[in-house]
């Protein structure tokens, strides 16, 4: 997994509620048995149509945005535990997921993936979404070691919390793997101890 | 001190606590399936670490298969790479597998339970969302991505958090024509899409308690689409005679003694809840959704609310419904009966005693897709296959099939479809499909009318 510290990007704005992981990525693109590829795929059937045209007046399809971050509306990732959302999100190229509220698998899949999922405040959301909206070129602090999360050229900013095992994680680039094989005696015993 | 049925299981499964951390939790059974498992195998292999307890894994073939013509070879080039390689998978790490065409083999939210795999007390864990359904038996059972499947491989257990405990009470007798599945959309359209987030979510009340094993699967089955991780049904008598006899179930002495220990599970009568709340069952009714979030429900007799929200007006101009309308009438051309929710023998013998000497309405596409092979073995020893060819309805093979469309039961742009399903996501059943989710019976008599219609009014 990449390491994570800290970032400054310009943001895409996306100011919808529950998006759930089919419009992240349609269950039709989760054939593939490997993890690449799903990046040119990511929220598909809102940026193209049937025809494969590009819909314009979807933020990810407009020129004026660009950037590593995304800023959602509430309760993103909901629905189905495919990692392949997150997948997609990564291989699309953001590393950090701003919203006032995350599904739960969804944000432990983006953590598994190094995507930040960070959670904002509702007034805080709004703030960002509209300051990216107004004005695309203004870039975005995430400082993960600080925990904070600020809007650069301004004195706005927010603190944002995160579970302190999956900050070291994120930071050290380790994943749960490596930690739970480490434990591989103390599984055994508690096996036996069960029988 | 007291506890709840959530944490009796969960205490008696941490392996570890980190410090200010999560908690190492052991995983009785896994089930794994063709879609999400594949990248967890390549993960291992690439890091040469072992599958630490095989034979605490079953595998199914569901998500991504034909449900006609099982017997033929699999045509989309994809899927059958897929398949094969679950296959491969299973094989090289000694995995039972029920692939396709096994006696055993359906959806894993429907194979688990009618094989008695899953049993109270235990903790479940699949990479897929619905896994929940497994709760309905007092088990801890959750969905998780795949980065957490191949830590399951590597060693039997999660890294998690303890989530907070939420209780539902439905209390009082349900009307007649309301189905578990009609209580589940009730509770998410009365909740939202999210309250659950962060919660493990137990089912309690009289309602519960009466209720069939398939009724407790559905209704614990659609706890993510409140957000929450798992829902649970304290075991009882109809837990326990449900899973005595089945195959995988213990027998003779064993059996006794897990029942003994299956019936310390339930919450003690004083124990605390993070949150709760309470329904009155009277309250009801028969539901359809009608926007593109399980959360957006009504009951049949009420119209859709107006709400000024952008998220919402998207909903609904996506649905190419008015705000304030009802959807009595609405002309419907497919329904859907199927999907790890209502595919089980119980909501097939509701549909079938409504279109009984019916005919399936001249526009409808209606296909009935059973959720395993001895779902399907039933569908046809009770004579239920015979209704509904008589009626015009199409009895497929077993799988996941239009809840999801990942093979190639879609349905088409524009076109309206009522279904048993979970999920009503934009073009969740197809590219430009728009879902009502519903019960079995609804949906019957969705076909058999070719419109909604107020069912209510057609029972006896």
């Amino acid at each position: 997994m990449e390491k994570f510290t800290k970032i400054i990007s310009k943001a895409i704005p996306l100011a919808i509620e529950n998006i759930d992981t089919d419009q992240i990525i349609p269950a039709r693109f989760l054939k593939a048995t490997d993890k690449k590829g799903f990046g040119d795929n990511v929220f598909r059937d809102w940026r193209f149509d049937k025809n494969g045209n590009t819909i314009s007046d979807f933020s990810l399809n407009n020129p004026s945005y660009s950037g590593s971050i995304l800023i959602a509306g509430d309760n993103f990732g909901c629905g189905s535990s495919r990692e392949h959302a997150a997948w997609a999100l990564v291989g699309y190229g953001f590393k950090v997921i701003v919203s006032s509220f995350f599904a739960d698998i969804f944000k432990g899949n983006a953590l598994n993936n190094g995507l930040l999922p960070l959670q904002v405040s509702p007034s805080f959301l709004a703030i960002l979404m509209k300051t990216v909206q107004e004005n695309p070129d203004t870039n975005i602090e995430v400082d993960l070691e600080n925990q904070i999360i600020s809007l650069s050229d301004t004195n706005k900013y927010e603190t944002f919390d995160i579970d302190p095992y999956k900050k070291t994680c994120m930071i050290n680039g380790y994943d749960d793997i490596d930690y739970l094989l480490s434990k591989k005696e103390m599984i055994e015993t508690f096996e036996s101890q069960r029988k | 001190m007291s506890k709840t049925l959530f944490d009796k299981i969960w205490d008696q499964h941490v392996v570890d606590t980190i410090k200010e951390g999560p908690q190492v939790l052991y995983i009785d059974k896994h089930l794994i399936h063709e879609v999400t498992s594949p990248q967890a195998f390549n993960e291992l292999k690439e890091r040469s670490i072992p599958i630490f307890r095989p034979n605490q894994i079953i595998a199914t073939a569901d998500h991504n298969t034909p449900t006609i013509n099982q017997h033929l070879p699999v045509k989309d080039k994809l899927s059958k790479n897929q398949l094969e390689q679950l296959s491969k998978n299973c094989s090289d790490n000694n995995i039972t597998l029920y692939e396709l065409g096994h006696k055993y083999n359906g959806i894993v939210h429907v194979m688990a339970p009618e094989l008695g795999i899953t049993q109270p007390g235990m903790t479940m864990v699949c990479g897929d969302s619905h896994t929940s359904t497994h709760g309905a038996f007092g088990a801890i059972a959750f969905g998780i991505g795949t980065s957490q499947v191949a830590q399951v491989f590597a060693s039997q257990c999660l890294l998690l958090k303890k989530p907070k405990s939420l209780r539902v009470t439905v209390n009082g007798k349900l009307k007649k024509g309301v189905l578990p599945k009609d209580v589940i959309l009730y509770i998410i359209s009365k909740l939202g899409t999210n309250s659950g987030t962060g919660y493990f979510c137990e089912y309690a009340g009289n309602v519960f308690e009466e209720m069939s094993m398939e009724g407790r699967m559905t209704v614990c089955n659609m706890s993510i689409e409140m957000g929450a991780r798992g829902g649970m049904i304290a075991p009882d008598e109809t837990t326990f005679n449900y899973i005595k006899d089945r195959e995988f179930a213990p027998k003779g002495a064993d059996f006794a003694k897990k029942v003994a220990y299956w019936k310390t599970l339930p919450s003690d009568i004083d124990a605390v809840f993070d949150q709760e709340y309470i329904f009155d069952a009277n309250d009801i009714g028969p539901m359809v959704t009608y926007g593109t979030n399980p959360g957006m429900g009504i009951k049949i007799t009420e119209t859709i609310p107006v709400e000024n929200n952008s998220s919402f007006k998207k909903s609904l101009e996506y649905m190419n419904f008015e705000a304030g309308s009802s959807l009595i009438n609405q002309p419907i051309n497919y329904v859907f009966i199927g999907s790890c929710t209502n595919s089980r023998i119980e909501d097939f013998r509701v549909a079938a005693n409504f279109i009984k000497g019916k005919q399936k309405a001249a526009n409808v596409t209606a296909w009935l897709v059973p959720g395993s092979k001895q779902v399907e073995t039933q569908i046809i020893n009770e004579g239920l296959k015979e209704i509904f060819d008589n009626a015009g309805f199409e009895l497929r093979q077993p799988g996941c099939s239009a809840c999801l469309a990942m093979n190639d039961d879609k349905i088409p742009k524009g076109e309206y479809c009522v279904s048993t399903s979970n999920r009503n996501f934009e073009g969740r059943q197809g590219q430009g499909s728009r879902t009502i989710l519903a019960s079995p019976l609804v949906a019957a008599a969705t076909a058999i009318e070719g419109k909604i219609i107020d069912i209510t009014k057609h029972l006896n």
